[in-house]
C-alpha cells in the first residue's frame, strides 16, 4: 500500500445526522488515502455520503451532524482533534475545497476580488494590492482572460462555468497540498465540464497537489482519476485503479454503475439498470446495505462483511464478489 | 406519537394544543388568553358594581387607593377612579370593550380583504389593478396614522374605531391572500374544476377559499392583538371609543390625568391588563405560526 | 441611476397629487371649522364675513383648486388657529419629530440588531427563548402605555428624568439639537425609549429570522472552509445579507416612528408636529391637517426613494440592473 507517501489518510471515519427521525449513519466506517500528487475518486449515489465525508474532513459537518469516530491523518496531525483555530489554518491553505453550486457558494453581495483577497488574508499578512496581484494571476491561470477587469465584478456577472473557475482559482491561491472537489462539475454544461476536468488534470500535474474528486458520474470520474472509491450507504464498497475498476469491476453495486454509464457498455448492449430504490438512510439492512437490491445476495450478505483485498491491489466488501475473468 | 393519531381534525387539533401546553412561554400565554375571555363573557356577573350606571357611583369613594374600604362598606380590591367607580369592575367592562373592537375588527377585515384578495386573484386585469393599487397606497402609510385620520373624519364611537380600523386592515389580508391564490390558480385542481363549468363563486368560495385561509387565520390572531393595540392608542388620544363605555385604553387615558398626583392605580392596573391581553394573544399566536406553518415569513406578520 | 431616480421622482408627483385630492376630501367631512373658530356670541353679519375671509363659501372643487394653485407656489395655506403660514408652523416643529424619530430608529438598530444575532445564533437556546419572549413582549406593550410606565416610574417615582418637554438644545455641525445638552438628552430619554421599544422588538425579530435562513446556505460554509475566521464569517458575509431585510422594514419603520410620534410627543408634551397634529384635529385647524399630511407623504416618499438607493449599496445585483435601465 502507498499509506506512507499518503498526503491524507482516512481511517474508520463515521459521521452521523442525530434528527427528530432517527440518526442517519451518512458515514459509517469510510477508510480511504490519497497519495500526493494523486487524483482520488469518490463515486456513489446521491446519499451515499460521498459529501459528509468531504465535509468530515475538515470538520464542516454541521448539527444535526456530528463526527462520531475516526482518525484524519493529515501530514502527521489528526484533524478530527484539532482545536477550531488550527484547522481554520489548514482550511484553504493546505487543504482547499470546491463546492457543487457555484451559484451558491459565493457569496453574491461581494466582488470577486474582495472574496479572493478574504482568503488570502485569513492565512496572510500582505498588502490589498500583493493580494490582487496574486488574485489576478490565478484567475489568469484558471483561464479567466482580461483578470484584472474581472476582479472588480461579482458574481451574478459571471457564467456558471467562470463561476466555477473562480471557485477553482480561490482553492488554488495558496497552492494546498490537497484539493477535494465536491461534485464541482455537476451542474455546468457538458462542453465546459470536459474543459475544467482537463484543466484540472493539467493543474495537478504542474503544481503536484493531490485531488479528491467526488461525482455520481462514473465516466466524468474514469477520465480524471488515478484511483476511484466507490460509496454506497455511507461506506466504501469498493476500492482501486480507474481503469482496473472500470473495467473489472468486482462488487455487483459497482458493476450496476459501471454497466449504466453509456460509454462502457459495448456496442448492441443493453444498458443496464440498478434495481430498486436507494437506501433508506434512517433504516438500513443489517450487513451489506446493497442485499436489497442485489442480485447474488443471500441471507449470509446480512453480516458484517470485512474489506477483502486483490492482487491488483483492489479493495472491495462483498461475499459474492464478480471474480470471473472478462464481462 | 407517529401511527396512532389520524390525519383527520381531531389530530391536527390535539397536536396543535400538545404544542402550546408544551413550553412554558405558550402555556401562559395559553392560560392568560382563556382566562381574558372568560373574564369578558363572564365578567358581568362577577363585578360588584355595573360602572356604566352612574347612579351606583358614589362620588364620596373617589380615588380611593387600593383595598380601601368605601363609604358603604364595598371593598375596592384595586382602589376607584375619579369618579368613585370601582377599578375591577370598570377594568373587566373595558376589557369587554377592547375584545369586541379587537375581534370584530379582524373578522371584518379578514372577510372583506380575503374576498377582494381572491377577486383580484380569480379576475385579473383592471380588478385586479385597481384592487391591488388601492391595497398599496393603504399599506404604504402606517397604519395608525390612517386610522387616526379616518376617525378625525368619522368622530368617536366604537362603530366608528371598528370601521376604521378594518379600513386599514382589510388591505393586509386582501394582499396576503392574493399571493397565495395567485400561486393556487395555477394547481390542477382550479383546472378541473373550471373543466366541470362550475360557478365562478363556487370556484372561488368553495375551492380556491378553502386552500388560501389557513395561513390568514394563523396571521388574524396576532392581528387581533394589533386591533386591541391600535384601539387603546387611538382611544387614549381621545379619537376612539365613547366616554360612556370606556375601553382599557380610555380607562388609562382617564387616569393618566391623575398619575402625577399618585393615583397611580387608576392607569397603571387596567394598563397591565391590557399589556397581559396583547402579550397573551401574540405568544398564542406565535406558537400557533411556528407550529402550523414554519415558512411563513417573521416580519409579516409583526406589522 | 440618475434615470432612475428621474422616473421616481416624477412617479412621485402623480402620488401627491393623488394624495393631496384624497387628503382634501378626507379633511374636508371633519366637521365645520366655523362652528369652533367663530364665537357663538357673534352676530350673523361677523360670521359671513369670517367664513368668506376664511374662504369657507366656495364649493369643495374650488377650495382644492386654490389650494392647488398656492401649493405649486409653495404655499401650504394659513392655519385658522395660528393665523400664520402652516409650513412654517411645521418646519419649525420638524427637527423636533425627526430628531425623536431618528434617535429611536438609532435605538433600536443598536439594540434590536445584536439581541436578534445572538438569537439567531444561538437559536433554540434559552438565551435565544428568553431574547424572543421578551421581544413578544416589547411589542405587546402600546407605545403610548410604556410611555406612561416609564413616566411613572423614572420621573415620578425615582425623579431621575424629567417627565416631558424638550430641555435645553445646543448645536452639534450647526444643527439645532437636544443631544448637546446633557439637560436635552435627559428630557430624550424617555420619549426615546418608549418610542423604540416596539422597534427594538421588530428589529431583533427580524435579524434573527434573517440569521436563521442566511447560516444555512452554501456560502457561509464555504467561507469556514476558506479558512475564514468566524468574525469575518458574521459580520461581513452573513450581516451583508441579513441587512437587506432590516433596510427594508426599518425604511417602512422609520415613517411609522413619524406617526407614533404623534402619541409620543402627545404623552411627554413634546413639542413637535405630532403633537401639532392632535391640536390641529381638536380644533379643526383645516389646512394645518391638509399641510402636515402632505408634508408627511413627501417625507414617505424621500425615506422610499433614499432606501431603494441604499439597497444597491448593498446588493450588487440591484445596483447593475439600474445601470443598464
Amino acid at each position: 500500500m502507498m499509506q506512507d507517501q499518503s498526503v491524507l489518510a482516512v481511517e474508520g471515519l463515521r459521521s452521523h445526522f442525530f434528527t427528530r427521525a432517527g440518526v442517519v449513519k451518512a458515514v459509517d466506517g469510510v477508510s480511504l488515502h490519497v497519495a500526493r500528487g494523486e487524483i482520488l475518486g469518490i463515486a456513489g449515489e446521491s446519499g451515499s455520503g460521498k459529501s459528509v465525508t468531504a465535509f468530515s474532513i475538515l470538520k464542516l459537518v454541521d448539527p444535526p451532524g456530528r463526527v462520531i469516530a475516526g482518525r484524519v491523518d493529515f501530514g502527521g496531525q489528526d484533524l478530527l482533534s484539532c482545536d477550531e483555530e488550527s484547522i481554520r489554518r489548514i482550511r484553504g491553505k493546505r487543504i482547499a475545497m470546491i463546492f457543487q453550486d457555484p451559484m451558491m457558494t459565493l457569496n453574491p453581495l461581494m466582488s470577486i476580488a474582495d472574496q479572493m483577497v478574504e482568503s488570502i488574508k485569513a492565512h496572510e499578512r500582505t498588502t490589498r494590492a500583493a493580494a490582487l496581484a496574486r488574485c489576478a494571476a490565478t484567475l489568469e491561470k484558471v483561464g479567466i482572460p482580461d483578470a484584472a477587469r474581472r476582479l472588480l465584478a461579482y458574481p451574478h456577472q459571471f457564467s456558471g462555468g467562470m463561476r466555477q473557475r473562480v471557485a477553482i482559482a480561490i482553492a488554488l491561491l495558496h497552492k494546498p497540498d490537497l484539493i477535494i472537489a465536491d461534485e464541482p462539475t455537476t451542474a455546468l454544461d457538458v462542453t465546459i465540464q470536459g474543459q475544467i476536468l482537463h484543466e484540472m488534470r493539467q493543474l495537478c500535474d504542474e503544481l503536484g497537489m493531490a485531488l479528491i474528486w467526488i461525482s455520481h458520474d462514473l465516466a466524468v470520474l474514469g477520465n480524471l482519476c488515478d484511483r476511484i472509491n466507490v460509496m454506497y450507504a455511507g461506506r466504501v464498497v469498493e476500492a482501486g485503479r480507474a481503469e482496473d475498476l472500470l473495467e473489472r469491476p468486482v462488487h455487483p453495486y459497482t458493476r450496476g454503475l459501471v454497466g449504466s454509464v453509456p460509454g462502457n457498455s459495448r456496442r448492441g448492449q443493453e444498458l443496464t439498470q440498478i434495481p430498486g430504490m436507494p437506501p433508506n438512510m434512517l433504516d438500513l439492512p443489517d450487513g451489506c446495505a446493497f442485499r436489497p437490491r442485489c442480485p447474488r445476495s443471500g441471507d449470509e450478505c446480512a453480516m458484517e462483511i470485512g474489506v477483502r483485498v486483490l492482487g491488483d491491489g483492489r479493495e472491495y466488501r462483498c461475499l459474492h464478489p464478480h471474480l470471473e475473468s472478462g464481462k | 406519537m407517529k401511527g396512532t393519531a389520524s390525519p383527520g381534525r381531531d389530530g391536527m387539533g390535539s397536536k396543535i394544543l400538545r404544542e402550546l401546553v408544551g413550553s412554558p412561554s405558550s402555556l401562559i400565554g395559553l392560560v392568560i388568553c382563556v382566562v381574558v375571555v372568560f373574564l369578558a363573557i363572564f365578567g358581568p356577573l362577577v363585578t360588584s358594581q355595573d360602572p356604566y350606571d352612574l347612579s351606583k357611583l358614589n362620588i364620596m369613594d373617589n380615588r380611593l387607593p387600593p383595598g380601601s374600604v368605601g363609604i358603604d362598606g364595598a371593598v375596592y380590591v384595586l382602589g376607584t377612579d375619579g369618579q368613585g367607580r370601582d377599578m375591577v369592575s370598570a377594568m373587566i367592562y373595558g376589557l369587554r370593550t377592547s375584545l369586541l373592537v379587537g375581534i370584530l375588527t379582524t373578522a371584518l377585515a379578514m372577510v372583506i380583504g380575503t374576498t377582494m384578495g381572491l377577486l383580484a386573484a380569480y379576475k385579473g386585469g383592471w380588478v385586479d389593478t385597481i384592487i391591488m393599487r388601492l391595497v398599496d397606497l393603504i399599506l404604504g402609510f402606517p397604519m395608525m396614522l390612517l386610522a387616526l385620520i379616518l376617525l378625525a373624519a368619522l368622530g368617536p364611537g366604537i362603530d366608528k374605531v371598528i370601521l376604521a380600523l378594518v379600513a386599514v386592515q382589510w388591505a393586509f389580508y386582501a394582499r396576503t391572500i392574493r399571493g397565495t391564490a395567485l400561486s393556487e390558480m395555477n394547481r390542477e385542481y382550479i383546472e378541473a374544476a373550471r373543466c366541470l363549468a362550475l360557478s365562478e363563486r363556487r370556484i372561488i368560495f368553495r375551492h380556491l377559499l378553502v386552500n388560501c385561509l389557513p395561513p390568514v387565520i394563523v396571521i388574524s390572531t396576532i392581528k387581533v392583538a394589533g386591533a386591541i393595540s391600535a384601539e387603546a392608542t387611538l382611544s387614549f388620544l381621545g379619537l376612539g371609543v365613547p366616554i360612556t363605555k370606556p375601553s382599557l385604553g380610555l380607562l388609562i387615558s382617564n387616569g393618566y390625568r391623575y398619575l402625577l398626583s399618585g393615583s397611580y392605580w387608576i392607569s397603571i392596573f387596567p394598563g397591565i391588563l391590557l399589556m397581559l391581553t396583547i402579550f397573551g394573544i401574540n405568544i398564542v399566536g406565535d406558537r400557533l405560526k411556528e407550529v402550523l406553518n414554519p415558512r411563513l415569513q417573521e416580519n409579516k406578520a409583526v406589522e | 441611476m440618475l434615470v432612475f431616480i428621474l422616473r421616481r421622482l416624477i412617479q412621485s408627483v402623480v402620488v401627491i397629487f393623488l394624495v393631496s385630492i384624497l387628503v382634501f376630501i378626507g379633511v374636508f367631512s371633519i366637521g365645520n371649522p366655523a362652528d369652533i373658530l367663530i364665537p357663538a356670541e357673534a352676530s350673523q353679519m361677523e360670521r359671513d364675513a369670517a367664513i368668506k375671509s376664511l374662504g369657507l363659501d366656495k364649493p369643495m372643487y374650488e377650495q382644492y383648486f386654490i389650494f392647488l394653485s398656492n401649493a405649486m407656489k409653495g404655499d401650504l395655506g394659513r392655519s385658522f388657529v395660528f393665523n400664520q403660514p402652516t409650513i412654517s408652523l411645521i418646519t419649525a416643529r420638524m427637527p423636533a419629530t425627526l430628531e425623536l424619530a431618528f434617535c429611536a430608529l438609532f435605538l433600536s438598530l443598536v439594540i434590536g440588531i445584536p439581541l436578534g444575532m445572538i438569537a439567531g445564533y444561538k437559536a433554540n437556546s434559552l438565551l435565544d427563548r428568553t431574547i424572543m419572549t421578551g421581544s413578544i413582549l416589547g411589542f405587546s406593550a402600546p407605545t403610548f402605555w410604556t410611555a406612561i410606565l416609564l413616566i411613572m416610574v423614572f420621573a415620578v417615582g425615582l425623579h431621575w428624568l424629567p417627565p416631558s418637554g424638550r430641555g435645553q438644545l445646543g448645536k452639534i455641525l450647526g444643527i439645532t439639537t437636544s443631544l448637546a445638552t446633557w439637560d436635552g438628552i435627559r428630557h430624550l430619554v424617555l420619549p426615546v425609549t418608549s418610542l423604540s421599544l416596539f422597534k427594538i422588538s421588530l428589529v431583533t425579530r427580524l435579524t434573527r429570522s434573517g440569521i436563521r435562513e442566511t447560516l444555512p446556505m452554501d456560502f457561509v460554509k464555504y467561507a469556514r472552509a476558506k479558512g475564514l475566521r468566524k468574525s469575518r464569517i458574521v459580520f461581513v458575509h452573513v450581516f451583508r445579507n441579513v441587512l437587506i431585510p432590516i433596510v427594508t422594514v426599518v425604511g417602512m419603520e422609520l415613517g411609522s416612528l413619524i406617526a407614533f410620534g404623534v402619541v409620543t410627543e402627545t404623552i411627554y408634551a413634546w413639542p413637535g408636529t405630532g403633537k401639532l397634529l392632535i391640536d390641529s384635529i381638536t380644533r379643526l385647524d383645516r389646512p394645518m391637517i391638509v399641510a402636515w399630511l402632505m408634508i408627511t407623504v413627501m417625507l414617505f416618499i424621500v425615506i422610499n426613494l433614499v432606501v431603494d438607493l441604499s439597497y444597491s449599496l448593498i446588493d450588487p445585483r440591484i445596483r447593475l440592473q439600474r445601470k443598464k435601465s
